[in-house]
């Protein structure tokens, strides 16, 4: 069969109805089958220098899996992405391509980039049903890493390290593996039970052993893990996890949650199912506060919860920090966006519940540091918004819980841990650390870059030691 | 998983439970807690560590059955397993630099309170303890109690043992009597630490107040067991369960505890009927 297509255009991906999705916690995108794949795949014109795997933070050799898929060859693209990436499933789904290998990719310059994140997504997705498995260390050395945190950097860096040969733990503090990935990204986003849990099985057939329920810091630390278990080198990969609140009065309520909260509830804990213990508070009338990522996966949730959802921001809609095809789909499932208002008092019944939330519209000022332009209170514009739960959603810092426990590991004014970027180094002899501990808040892929450093690095040092 | 190495049915609603978590009882301290999940399908419950053993490698707790998660707890037997189990978490109770404390124990909460006064006797510190129970029949540790305390006083709500009346008129009468303590230490229901921190306001004496909010993971990325300690938010589990008890805000907290009370009683319904199926 031959499809009729237009090369500047991308194949396009089906999708869940709009309407359909915004009630149930299925996946919205449903993804490519082979023959659009292969079809897709086929826009690719190969480029010797290729600029899309500059764009990737862990430089997947792009052209080289996608000219398998091409020649139909899934298999052979899944050994290729493999290479560089211990989660293609969840990167495709997850990544934001539209600023990384997608925006360099030359076909976007007249026409649409080719859709690499579907493709990359498609193939591992065949991996998966088809049960083929990235390949193991034929040898392996005796040297004890240890990794704290199963979140994207410390399954990177774990998965890298065991493929070199070394013999790694991962320390989870959780009950489940996958850090932001089970309790933070929504199922209908990134499915746990298939596309989750498959990939960190996948993680522990290179030979990687993950303990969890172990917090370090309490359970045990690193200097115990290094002076007393024989571990010769540890990865800090323990996240952005300590929530941010706003400051403002009735800010304790009940029905007040952070995001973190929110969707730990309803990711990790399953609240939205009825056959999970975990009891959720869904709301009728729901604010979610902030812009980014996180505040769309809050808002969408608390819409298959079976709530009405504003989106509150303070700048305006250019200035959104979420990915726009988040926005879009929130957007299209009926989240209304509330922009430029800011919250100033949540207003709070006599039973402690929120009964309200007082506004104020904001304007846009000059461009601050950061270039972004600075949002200013408008006078006189305060207003009251009527909602029974608000969702916090102003970003995470790090959990001071690994800094404060280890010693001559040194950190800055954010309390984010101190680390060399190109290999992960830190203030201590054979710690490293990366992803969101030492960035802050930042995305899936960047951490995994930080995880992918931080093993090469682990491995030059374990080498001359 | 965390095997249930003894279990022993301490009253008609409370039990304990010996587990085997060798890392967590290398490290645990009075006033630490864990955070349990008893089977795949169930919720993080925080339960405070009522003793440890560093050499079995086992730790105890003491629950009271109040709802659908410490039921199906109940439900486990001897030799059978806890699917999670993490600690210790939050910050022990400060015993140090004091020479002559009140401890004062509310219901389950004494099995809380047991651990600590046993340190502080332990250290050398002067050991008054008072325990408050509805009833004769609920009554918990009264010979543990009695081998780490100076004294000893044991209040039921309706006079069917030990002294009748509440925890706070047997510290008031205490303090009255001429009793100089460096501080009391109080865990209970909520109710009654507010009450036993309004009376020691009175008199000026430091009081420690053992929270026990809602909490989900217990390693502070969530927030869920905020509350307001001196105008500040503070997570009680990162942060403490002990605060200042003469600083929080316990109406705050007594509103906030109650947010799941429709969800909890449907759940706890639904429990009893699958366990009345059983045993038919």
């Amino acid at each position: 069969m031959v499809i009729n297509m237009d090369v500047l255009k991308r194949i396009p991906v089906k999708e869940q109805d709009p309407k359909v999705r915004a009630r149930n916690f299925e996946e919205v995108c449903l993804g490519y089958d082979k023959e659009e794949a292969m079809e897709e795949a086929s826009r690719c014109l190969k480029c010797k220098n290729a600029k899309c795997i500059t764009g990737c933070p862990v430089s997947i050799d792009i052209p080289g899996f996608i000219k398998a898929v091409e020649a139909g060859d899934i298999e052979e693209a899944y050994q290729v992405i493999s290479k560089y990436s211990a989660l293609p499933a969840v990167c495709g789904r997850v990544c934001p391509q539209e600023t990384q290998c997608e925006q360099r990719c030359i076909r976007a310059i007249k026409g649409e980039s080719v859709s690499i994140g579907k493709l990359e997504r498609f193939v591992a997705d065949w991996a998966r049903v088809n049960d083929v498995k990235p390949e193991a260390a034929k040898e392996k050395k005796s040297q004890k890493v240890a990794v704290i945190g199963s979140g994207p950097a410390g399954l990177t860096c774990a998965g890298d390290l065991a493929k070199m040969g070394y013999d790694v733990t991962i320390f989870e503090a959780l009950h489940e593996p996958g850090g932001v990935l089970v309790y933070g990204i929504p199922e209908f986003r990134l499915p746990k039970d298939t596309v989750v849990k498959s990939e960190i099985e996948n993680v522990k057939a290179l030979g990687v052993k993950i303990e969890t329920n172990v917090v370090i810091g309490k359970s045990t630390t690193i200097d115990e893990l290094m002076e007393e278990e024989g571990f010769e080198a540890v990865f800090v990969g323990s996240g952005a996890g300590l929530p941010k609140f706003m400051g403002i009065p009735g800010e304790n309520a009940n029905g007040v949650f952070s995001a973190n909260e929110y969707l730990t509830r309803s990711n990790l804990m399953k609240a939205f199912d009825e056959n999970y213990d975990t009891p959720i508070a869904a709301g009728q009338k729901v604010a979610v506060v902030g812009g980014g990522n996180v505040a769309m996966d809050a808002a969408r949730t608390a819409l298959r919860l079976g709530a009405q959802v504003y989106i509150v921001y303070r700048r305006s809609e250019e200035e959104l920090p979420a990915r726009v095809e988040e926005v879009h789909h929130a957007k299209e499932e009926g989240v209304i966006l509330k922009l430029l208002t800011n919250p100033t008092e949540i207003l709070v019944d006599d039973n402690g519940w929120v009964k309200g939330m007082k506004c104020i519209e904001m304007e846009l000022g000059e461009a601050d540091a950061s270039g972004r332009r600075r949002p200013v209170e408008k006078p006189d514009s305060e207003f009251e918004l009527e909602v029974d739960t608000v969702i916090m959603s102003l970003g995470t810092s790090p959990n001071p819980l690994i800094s404060s426990t280890t010693t001559g590991l040194d950190i800055n004014k954010y309390r984010c841990i101190i680390a060399n970027e190109e290999n992960g180094q830190t203030t201590k002899e054979g710690v490293f650390a990366g992803g969101d501990a030492v960035t802050g808040a930042a995305t899936v892929i960047l951490a995994m870059g930080a995880g992918k450093a931080a093993a090469k690095g682990i491995d030059e040092y374990l080498q001359n030691k | 998983m965390y095997r249930i190495v003894k279990k022993e049915s301490l009253n008609p609603t409370v039990t304990l439970m010996e587990v085997e978590a060798p890392l967590i009882a290398k490290k645990a301290e009075p006033g630490q807690f864990i955070i349990l999940r008893v089977d795949s399908n169930g919720e993080r419950i925080p339960l405070t560590i009522a003793d440890f053993n560093r050499a079995t490698g086992t730790v105890t707790i003491i629950y009271q059955i109040v709802g659908a998660t410490t039921q199906a707890l109940d439900h486990l037997k001897e030799g059978e397993n806890i699917q999670d189990f993490a600690g210790p978490l939050g910050r022990p109770t400060e015993t140090e630099d004091f020479k002559k404390v009140a401890v004062v124990g509310g219901g389950v909460g004494c099995a809380i309170a047991y651990p600590v006064a046993k340190k502080l006797y332990e250290q050398g510190c002067e050991v008054h303890s008072i325990t408050g129970f509805r009833n004769k029949e609920l009554v918990i540790l009264e010979e543990e109690f009695k081998k780490v305390s100076n004294k000893l006083v044991l209040m039921t709500d309706d006079g069917s043992y030990g002294t009748k009346g509440l925890v706070t008129d047997a510290l008031k009468t205490l303090i009255e009597s001429g009793e100089k303590y460096d501080a009391v230490i109080t865990i209970g229901p909520l109710i009654m630490m507010k009450f036993v921190c309004a009376l020691t306001k009175e008199y000026q004496i430091k009081t420690l107040a053992s929270m026990n909010p809602i909490m989900i993971d217990g390693t502070g990325m969530c927030g869920g067991c905020r509350l307001s300690v001196g105008g500040k938010t503070k997570f009680a589990c990162v942060d403490g369960p002990d605060f200042d008890g003469h600083e929080i805000d316990f109406d705050e907290a007594l509103t906030r505890s109650s947010i799941y009370k429709p969800f909890e009683r449907r759940a706890h319904e639904e429990v009893c009927h699958l366990y009345e199926m059983e045993v038919k």
